[in-house]
């Protein structure tokens, strides 16, 4: 049973790697563009990343196992 | 941002300057030093005793960490007879069974022997008190090892509980004379209030207003400074070697986010009801579908709030134990070296974390009670 899981893991950090890449490359993009607004661009990209780091979170719960 | 470059001078010199003892370190002797003021001393010790495997141990002694325990137990080690010594105090146990009954949890010897009061007989297993028959019984387990015994009411002050207190005292003390000096100077603050004024001020101007709003933030800030200064102080203290881990607990979390749950829910105005229940600007099969789906994450938000917080600290904790005990399972300088700066590293972006932490958890808070006041408006649904 322990297979699975580990995969489902990995599949887990899999997607939030990629999504939070995706956000700190977008948001470096918009910083190299627009310097005076990093200041606003990093608050939304550090809330962007929390929600997807907690559903991330959330499925590892899900396959843990306990 | 400009770094003077003198600090950083410093720290190269000074590791350049400890590279020699660290290459002719003795494993069997330094590598335990090095540690002994971290908790994982009391690991080291056992190791030369015990016939157990080394890495079930360290898991054992991870699992042990992230347990909430009666008693603040700093380290432990072996004296010279062999007897195990433990480094801490103890702490008041209060449980309601057949009346209150209060007693230091040394009389638990830290987990080895059965407590008995009033004719009561008490016993932790895998950190909980359970009640046993007599003073020699142990705990019986059924078929999948979860204990059968009574579980009395356990209102204890155990380490984490100790530790909020701890935390609330200080931040009355720092706050109040932040607030003292502040007055008293006519809008200077003065000590150490200097440091945290312009935290104050950053929790206002850049979290709370910005997502709250100028009318309503106000009524809020309190809650909003008290989480985050509490978060933040609770996740700095889980990083020193004390072996707290508060914020890593479930609980804990899981009652901060009640805390935003009904803070949100209990001064919500009319527009955010209406967003759940009658979404506004959308066709009307669509608000049918959209109900359930916002209800659900009225429940969903905080539930995330909980465990973002929990998974982040408990995985800190995990990764940063596990490196330190690397050090126990190479046995060689070269392990212990990477071992060592491995740590060092991962101490450095937890500190980051801990920081980080408090704010999502105060900026999604004030998120949610911005949705929770928004001003009524017609601007999408007139188009």
């Amino acid at each position: 049973m322990t297979i699975p899981r580990i995969i489902g893991a990995g599949l887990v950090v899999i997607g939030a790697g990629i999504g939070i890449g995706r956000i700190g490359g977008s948001a470096m993009d918009a910083i190299a563009r627009q310097p005076e607004a990093s200041g606003k661009i990093q608050t939304a990209m550090l809330i962007a990343a929390a929600l997807i780091e907690g559903i991330g979170f959330a499925a590892l719960f899900a396959v843990s196992e306990n | 941002m400009v770094i003077s470059k003198k600090p950083l001078h410093f720290i190269i010199a000074a590791f350049v300057a400890c590279l020699p003892f660290l290459s002719v370190a003795n494993p069997s002797v330094d590598s335990v030093k090095v540690v002994a003021e971290s908790n994982v001393a009391d690991e080291a010790h056992r190791e030369k005793a015990g016939p157990k495997d080394i890495k079930t141990e360290i898991n054992e002694f991870i699992a042990h960490h992230l347990q909430d325990s009666y008693d603040f137990n700093i380290f432990g080690y072996k004296n010279d007879l062999g007897e195990q010594e433990h480094v801490g105090f103890p702490l008041p146990v209060i449980l309601i069974d057949d009346g209150l009954q209060v007693f230091s949890s040394s009389r638990f010897h830290h987990g080895e022997e059965t407590a008995a009061v009033n004719g009561n007989y008490y016993r932790v297993h895998h950190g909980k008190i359970y009640k046993v028959d007599s003073a020699e019984a142990d705990v019986t387990l059924d078929g999948e090892h979860h204990p059968t015994n009574a579980k009395p009411l356990d209102f204890s002050i155990t380490k984490n509980v100790f530790m909020i207190f701890v935390v609330a005292l200080l931040m009355f003390l720092l706050f109040r004379s932040l607030g003292k000096s502040f007055a008293k100077n006519g809008g200077i603050s003065s000590g150490v209030g200097r440091i945290f004024e312009p935290i104050v001020l950053y929790v206002r101007d850049e979290i709370a207003i910005p997502n709250i709003g100028e009318r309503h933030y106000k009524k809020y800030m309190s809650y909003l400074l008290t989480i985050f200064f509490f978060v933040w102080f609770l996740n700095i203290f889980g990083l020193t070697p004390f072996g707290i881990n508060v914020t890593g607990n479930i609980a804990v979390t899981a009652c901060l986010a009640l805390i935003t749950f009904l803070i949100t829910t209990f001064t919500a105005k009319k527009s955010y009801w209406g967003h759940i229940f009658w979404m506004p600007g959308v066709p009307v099969p669509m608000k049918f579908i959209l109900a359930p789906i916002e209800l659900l994450g009225m429940f969903i938000k905080p539930f995330s709030l909980m465990i973002r917080l929990y998974a982040n600290i408990v995985a800190g904790h995990i990764v940063l134990m596990s490196l330190i005990g690397l050090m126990f399972i190479f046995k060689s300088w070269l392990g212990s070296t990477l071992s060592f700066f491995l740590s060092f590293a991962i101490s450095l972006i937890e500190i980051l974390v801990a920081l980080l932490q408090a704010y999502i958890f105060t900026m999604l808070s004030a998120l949610y009670f911005g949705s929770a006041v928004e001003e009524h408006h017609h601007d999408e649904a007139h188009h």
